[in-house]
């Protein structure tokens, strides 16, 4: 390509030099998606879900940080997490649709669901707060989900095993964001300490759902498919206990925030913000249901 | 030799000046501000795009226009340091933005109004950007010249994938194809006047281009961007807002219809649709972040005081 005809190569015929190609491909394509021997596809269906939705879910509030951020760089950096965990999404939803066995593709799931058929857990919904919230949010999702998703590595469904090793090095830099920040605020000035402290109280709260694992992780657990999420509780807490430390922070104390009649994300029981994250995540694709896009 | 003299003579062989070289005052002004004004265009850029991320109605398109305003912000990044090797400053630059010293290109001072602006942004945008860009990498300044080269590579993708988000949705549905045909009104004008004033009235062209930090008049650029555009809008099946564009075998080139330098200047002068809330947004954004930037500042002296009375 001649620099002074950089526009005409709009028209050139070959796609594999653009980074998202511009023909559709299913983020699955050439995978082999066979559902592993003794498990049912609606659980390993149920499960990508509930991992893709946490996602898909975070990745939106990240992608309300966009020409927010305090500085350029983090700009960058939040925009590069939210689209990690927006690929991570359109490859567990996508896993979904072939465990289940139908022709449901990772868009249906997105944009139309309703919103109790969501599965993720609240503290992926939470509004955007400020840049304090966001970091401990951050922190605290991405260390969970590291933790999950290392172990996930050994699931004995390769397509998952193969998902969570792509994700494993995504959210280990996101996890290394969050904690250099998370030390920057705390031991900062008087008033970042607050806002990160502030931040950390109201994600607090949100924690213990993301160690309570639902009745379809504990089967696939067994299976050898799924990571029972109460397994990782030991190691977020170390990671945290660590990062906390050295941002001279304390350990929140917060009595867990309860579902309803025990309910929560996983079961599809969210908070009032989701109705009007899925409002704005599903407008227009509902307005034009018939369009391709 | 006298510094000014190997300067021209630099300049004369086209050979690139760089950041240790002794230059006039008027061309490190001229370039600075060339420079900031680039790097605000694309920060202000990010919102107009920004603004359908949490709505584009598919998965794979949100990735592909979250990675677009992602790349913005890093061309940003880059022309800032650009500038800053002249010896300007990141924040200060920002500072002038959000004053309204500085400008950035009007385009963005328009609103984006459906989904189809994201393509036709691409399709327009983008493309009369790389027009006026892609003769920038031969730039005499070296560091702008190196930044406009990895940023045109980028805009050139930014724009296949913009015309290939149209030619989708005008395989679509009848509402979809009138939904592009409407962007395209609402951008066509607006996408011409990127080219800033016609040459007669252009206060920086002689300068510019003598110094060879610009390499083509205003108007050769907006003729070469018809002359691109009439044939893709053909393949796409849309029409261009203009009764008296067509082809003109005597020139060689498409005639078109006078642009309204009036909305031009009235826009370029603040006072476009979206001027002051892409102004208040940067702004807004820029003060939230005042307490996180302390913060970081905070700790690094922190740091560095600790290591100071352990060493």
């Amino acid at each position: 390509m001649s620099f002074d005809n950089a526009y005409e190569a709009i028209t050139e015929e070959n796609d594999s030099r653009w980074a998202f190609g511009t023909g559709f491909e299913d983020p699955l394509s050439g995978v082999d998606t066979t559902v592993p021997s003794g498990v049912e596809g609606a659980d390993l269906a149920a499960y990508c879900l509930m991992l893709g939705d946490d996602a898909l879910i975070f990745s939106h509030r990240l992608q309300e940080w966009c020409t927010n951020a305090p500085e350029l760089e983090d700009e960058v950096a939040i925009a590069n997490i939210g689209l990690d965990l927006l690929g991570q999404a359109r490859l567990l939803l996508a896993r979904a649709g072939k465990a289940e066995g139908g022709d449901r593709g990772e868009d249906h799931y997105a944009f139309f669901r309703a919103e109790h058929e969501f599965r993720n857990v609240r503290l992926a919904e939470l509004p955007r707060g400020d840049f304090g919230e966001l970091i401990a949010r951050l922190l605290v999702f991405s260390t969970w989900r590291l933790a999950l998703f290392q172990r996930l590595t050994e699931s004995r469904d390769p397509v998952l095993a193969a998902i969570a090793a792509k994700g494993v090095k995504e959210l280990t830099y996101h996890r290394d964001y969050a904690a250099q920040w998370a030390v920057r605020l705390g031991d900062g000035t008087e008033y970042s300490r607050e806002r990160i402290t502030e931040g950390l109280a109201s994600v607090w709260p949100y924690t213990d759902e993301l160690f309570t694992p639902h009745p379809v992780e504990l089967r696939l657990g067994e299976a050898g498919v799924a990571v029972d999420p109460s397994a990782a509780r030991a190691e977020f807490d170390d990671v945290l206990g660590q990062v906390l430390r050295a941002a001279t922070l304390d350990t929140p104390e917060a009595p867990a925030i309860p579902g309803v009649a025990g309910r929560a994300g996983r079961a599809g029981v969210h908070t009032e913000g989701m109705g009007y994250l899925l409002a704005e995540l599903q407008s227009v694709a509902r307005a034009h249901p018939e369009a391709t896009w | 030799m006298s510094l000014e003299l190997k300067f021209e003579e630099t300049i004369a062989h086209d050979q690139r000046i760089e950041p240790r070289d002794w230059v006039p005052d008027a061309y490190r002004s001229t370039m600075v501000r060339m420079i900031a004004q680039h790097a605000h265009s694309e920060i202000i850029g990010m919102q107009p795009e920004g603004n359908w991320i949490t709505r584009a109605p598919s998965l794979r398109r949100k990735a592909i226009l979250l990675a677009k305003v992602q790349d913005e912000a890093g061309h940003g990044l880059y022309l800032y340091s650009a500038a800053e090797t002249l010896g300007a400053d990141r924040g200060e630059l920002t500072e002038k933005l959000i004053a309204g010293k500085q400008k950035y290109s009007s385009i963005f001072n328009y609103p984006t109004l459906t989904f189809a602006d994201v393509g036709v942004i691409g399709w327009l945008v983008d493309g009369a950007a790389i027009c006026n860009q892609v003769p920038l990498c031969r730039s005499s300044y070296g560091p702008y010249a190196r930044a406009m080269i990895r940023i045109c590579k980028e805009e050139s993708f930014h724009q296949r994938q913009g015309y290939e988000l149209l030619m989708t949705m005008m395989r679509g549905t009848p509402e979809q194809r009138e939904m592009v045909q409407e962007a395209v009104n609402r951008w066509w004008w607006p996408s011409l006047m990127m080219f800033g004033p016609p040459d007669a009235d252009s206060s920086h062209t002689a300068q510019s281009m003598a110094w060879k930090v610009k390499r083509h008049t205003n108007d050769e650029l907006r003729q070469r961007f018809v002359d691109m555009t009439v044939p893709q809008a053909e393949a796409l099946g849309v029409t261009l807002p203009d009764p008296e564009l067509k082809w003109n075998a005597a020139r060689g080139h498409h005639d078109f219809g006078e642009i309204d330098w009036a909305e031009f200047k009235q826009v370029v002068s603040g006072n476009g649709p979206c001027n002051a809330q892409r102004v208040a947004h940067r702004k807004a954004a820029h003060d939230d972040g005042a307490w996180v930037r302390e913060a970081a500042a905070a700790h690094a002296r922190k740091i560095d005081e600790r290591q100071r009375s352990a060493a």
